[in-house]
C-alpha cells in the first residue's frame, strides 16, 4: 500500500479524516517554504501537498497564483522543488506533489517520476491532466511505484467518475465546487453528493478540496470525506504576514485549528 | 456558401479525441470536460444540420459581407515580382476574418441554450467581434484583456463597451493575451453551466481547434474558387500570418489536398528569432502543453511559458494552434518568421501601392510574401501566383503605425 494509503487507513481507524495542507514550492523562498511546510507538519497537518509553481495555473485562484508568481520571480526551478520535497519528506509526513502538466513533460515524464520517487515523494495530483491524456504518466508511475491522483468534479458524468477513479492510486481528489482554488465563506452542497458517487465505485479514500479554510469547515467536510485539502487559506497566512516569523505563527495557528476540525468530524 | 461547406473533409484530422498527430487533445481541469463534450456534440450535430448551415450561411452573407473579394494587387505585384491576389477579409464586418468564427460560435451558444459568452482578446479585435455577436444574439458578454493591452488598445476597449460588453482588465502574470486566456478559463470553470467560452483562434482544448477551423474555412473555399475563376488555375502558393492560426488555417484548409499549392505561415519574429523578443512559437519554440492542448510553445528549460513580443498585438501569443504544429511536422506547410521591421516595410508598401491599410498582423503575411516571391520565381522559372490572406484592416493599428513611422503629431 502507498504511504498516503497508510495515512488514510490510520486516520480512518481513529475515526477521523486526514488533513492535507498545500503550499507552492519556493514560496516565499526555498528555505522559507521548507520552514512553512515543516511548521504545518508540527502543528498537525498529516499530508503535505507541494505545488510546483507554474506560469499559467488555470485551476488556481489569485492567492495561490500570487504565491507561485513570487516563487517563480525568485528563480525557483523544478530541481529546487525536488529538493524541497526531499526536505519535507524527511519530517516523516507523506508528501504529494500537485503539478500542472507542462513542467513534467518538459523535465521528461519518466525521469521526473524516477527523481520524485528518489526524493521521497508519494505521487502526483494533476489538475490539468485527465486520464484520457495520461498514457505516459500511467506507465511512469507504474514503473516507479508512485500514486496517481486525478480529479473528479461535480460536472463529471458517472462514466467519467468510474473511469477516472479506475486510474487513481492512493486517493481520489473530489473538487467541492465548480471553480478554482480559494477559500470560500460556505462549504459546498455539491461535495457530499460527489463523494458518495465516488464511494459507489471505489474503496479508495476520497479527499475534498477547493474552498475549505476554517476549522469549522474542515469539521464539516471531515463528516463525509476521508481527507480535507486546504490550500489558499494556509498560503494567505504567509502571503499577508508582515514578517516571516509572524507568517509562520499564523500558519501554525490555522494548521492547528484545521487539525482540530478533522479530528472532530461533524456527523 | 454551398450546402456542404461545413462538412468534414474525408480523412482530415483530428481524430475523435482531437489529436493532430502528437498534438492537440485536452489538457484541462476535469470540471471542463462535460462542457467540452457538450460543445463537441452540439458542433457535430450542427454541421450535419442543414438548417444550421443555412442560418450560418445567411449570416455570413447578409451580416458579415462574405464572400470577401479576391483582389489582384497589380501595383504591389509589380514591386515584388509575383502575381499577388489578396483575399480581402479586411472588408468583412468588424474588419477581420474573425467575424466568421464568432458568428459560428454564437449560433452554437444559442443552440446549447447558454446565455453568456466570455472571450479573451489581445488587440481587441476578437473582443470587438465577440461583443458584436453578443449584441446581435442578445447574449451577456464579458471580455478578458490583459491590463497592458487595455492601455495599448484603448479604442477597442471603448468599442466593446459601446456594444454592451464588460471588459475586465487582467492584472496577473505578464498582463497580456496569455493571461487573459488563463482568466477566461478560470471564469469558465466556475460558470460553465450558463457560459460559453468563445475562443478567438484555432487553439485550446478539443473541439476548439477543429471547430474554429471549420467556421473560418470558408476563406479558403472561396479563395480557391475565386482564383480558378480569375486565373484559370490554382495558385503556386498561399500565405497567411500565424498568431494562434485561425486565419491561416481558414485559408489553408481548402488547399491542403492540392499538393502543388505551397502553404506558408508567417510567424511574428519581433526583433528576430535569435533574440528573446519574438512570438514565433513554431520556429523558436518547442513542443509542450499550453491552454489545453499539446502544441509548440515558447517556454524555458523548466516548461514555464516565456513572454512573447510582437509589434502586432494579434500575433503576440506564446503558443499556436495544434493543427499548425502538425502541418509543420508533416511538412505540408512551411512556417517562417517575419520581423517587426519587415512587417512594417510591407505595411507601408501596401498602403502606398494599393491604397489599402492592412492590419499589422496581415502585414506579416505580406512581408513574408515579398521575401518568398523571388525564391519561388527562381524555382519555378516564371512569375508565381500567390494568394495572400489579408486577414484584417489596419484602422486599429493607425496609432501603432503612426508612432512607428514617426508621423503622429506628438501633441495628441
Ligand atoms: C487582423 C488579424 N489577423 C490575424 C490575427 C491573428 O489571429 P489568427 O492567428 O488566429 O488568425 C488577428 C488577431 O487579433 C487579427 O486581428
Amino acid at each position: 500500500m502507498s504511504r498516503i494509503g497508510v495515512a488514510f487507513d490510520k486516520a480512518r481507524a481513529d475515526g477521523r479524516a486526514v488533513l492535507v495542507g498545500c503550499m507552492p514550492a519556493g514560496f516565499p523562498t526555498v528555505k522559507g517554504s521548507i520552514a512553512a511546510m515543516t511548521a504545518m507538519v508540527e502543528a498537525g497537518v498529516d499530508v503535505i501537498e507541494v505545488e510546483i509553481p507554474y506560469s499559467d495555473p488555470v485551476m488556481d485562484g489569485p492567492v495561490i497564483q500570487k504565491a507561485s508568481d513570487i516563487a517563480l520571480a525568485g528563480g525557483v526551478r523544478t530541481a529546487d522543488t525536488l529538493r524541497i520535497i526531499e526536505a519535507v519528506a524527511a519530517t516523516g509526513a507523506p508528501v504529494v506533489t500537485m503539478t500542472y502538466w507542462n513542467p513534467i513533460e518538459r523535465y521528461g515524464v519518466d525521469v521526473f517520476a524516477r527523481d520524485l520517487a528518489a526524493a521521497g515523494g508519494t505521487g502526483l495530483i494533476t489538475p490539468d491532466l485527465i486520464p484520457d491524456e495520461a498514457a505516459e504518466w500511467l506507465a511512469a508511475s507504474d514503473a516507479h511505484g508512485l500514486d496517481r491522483t486525478f480529479l473528479v468534479s461535480p460536472s463529471s458524468t458517472d462514466a467519467r467518475v468510474a473511469m477516472t477513479v479506475e486510474n487513481c492510486r492512493g486517493f481520489v481528489y473530489a473538487t467541492a465546487v465548480m471553480g478554482v482554488t480559494g477559500a470560500r465563506a460556505r462549504t459546498s452542497d455539491a461535495a457530499p453528493t460527489l463523494v458518495s458517487r465516488v464511494r459507489a465505485v471505489t474503496d479508495l479514500p476520497v479527499g475534498v478540496g477547493l474552498g475549505v479554510g476554517t476549522g469549522a469547515q474542515a469539521s464539516t467536510v471531515a463528516g463525509y470525506a476521508d481527507g480535507v485539502i486546504v490550500g489558499s487559506a494556509l498560503v494567505r497566512c504567509v502571503l499577508d504576514a508582515p514578517s516571516e516569523a509572524e507568517g509562520l505563527a499564523a500558519l501554525r495557528t490555522l494548521s492547528a485549528e484545521l487539525a482540530e476540525g478533522v479530528r472532530n468530524p461533524a456527523r | 456558401m454551398s450546402a456542404d461547406a461545413l462538412a468534414p473533409v474525408a480523412g482530415s484530422q483530428p481524430d475523435s479525441a482531437g489529436h493532430f498527430g502528437r498534438f492537440g487533445g485536452r489538457f484541462v481541469p476535469e470540471a471542463l470536460v462535460a462542457a467540452l463534450d457538450e460543445l463537441d456534440g452540439a458542433w457535430r450535430t450542427a454541421i450535419a444540420d442543414e438548417s444550421f448551415q443555412a442560418e450560418f450561411g445567411a449570416l455570413l452573407r447578409d451580416y458579415a459581407g462574405t464572400p470577401s473579394l479576391l483582389y489582384e494587387a497589380r501595383r504591389f505585384s509589380a514591386k515584388i515580382g509575383a502575381r499577388v491576389l489578396l483575399k480581402r477579409e479586411d472588408l468583412n464586418h468588424t474588419g477581420a476574418h474573425k467575424v466568421r468564427n464568432v458568428l459560428g460560435q454564437a449560433l452554437l451558444t444559442k443552440r446549447m441554450g447558454k446565455t453568456r459568452v466570455i472571450a479573451e482578446t489581445g488587440a481587441g479585435q476578437h473582443g470587438v467581434a465577440t461583443a458584436t455577436a453578443a449584441a446581435l444574439f442578445d447574449l451577456e458578454c464579458v471580455v478578458y484583456m490583459g491590463e497592458v493591452d487595455t492601455e495599448r488598445q484603448a479604442l477597442n476597449v471603448a468599442r466593446m463597451r459601446m456594444l454592451g460588453a464588460t471588459v475586465v482588465p487582467v492584472t496577473t502574470g505578464s498582463r497580456t493575451l496569455k493571461d487573459a486566456m488563463n482568466e477566461a478559463m478560470r471564469d469558465w470553470v466556475a460558470n460553465v453551466d450558463e457560459t460559453h467560452y468563445l475562443i478567438g483562434t484555432a487553439a485550446g482544448p478539443h473541439p476548439f481547434p477543429a471547430m474554429v477551423r471549420d467556421f473560418v474555412r470558408g476563406i479558403g473555399d472561396e479563395a480557391r474558387q475565386q482564383c480558378l475563376d480569375l486565373t484559370g488555375a490554382l495558385p503556386d502558393a498561399v500565405t497567411a500570418c500565424v498568431g494562434g492560426g485561425s486565419n491561416a488555417l481558414g485559408i489553408f484548409h481548402a488547399f491542403v489536398p492540392d499538393e502543388d499549392v505551397r502553404l506558408y505561415g508567417f510567424e511574428a519574429g519581433g526583433d528576430g528569432v535569435t533574440t528573446s523578443r519574438h512570438a514565433a512559437s513554431i520556429t523558436g519554440g518547442s513542443a509542450g502543453v499550453l491552454h489545453g492542448a499539446r502544441t509548440y510553445v515558447l517556454q524555458d528549460a523548466d516548461g514555464q511559458t516565456l513572454e512573447s513580443h510582437s509589434i502586432s498585438a494579434g500575433l503576440d501569443y506564446p503558443g499556436v494552434g495544434p493543427e499548425h504544429a502538425w502541418l509543420h511536422d508533416t511538412g505540408r506547410a512551411s512556417y517562417l518568421p517575419v520581423t517587426d521591421a519587415e512587417a512594417m516595410a510591407a505595411f507601408e508598401l501596401l498602403c502606398r501601392t494599393e491604397g489599402i491599410i492592412p492590419a499589422i498582423e496581415s502585414a506579416h503575411a505580406l512581408a513574408g510574401t515579398v521575401t518568398l516571391a523571388p525564391k519561388l520565381a527562381a524555382e519555378l522559372g516564371r512569375e508565381p501566383t500567390i494568394v495572400v490572406n489579408l486577414s484584417g484592416r489596419g484602422d486599429k493599428d493607425v496609432h501603432t503605425a503612426g508612432d512607428y513611422f514617426g508621423i503622429l503629431d506628438k501633441e495628441h
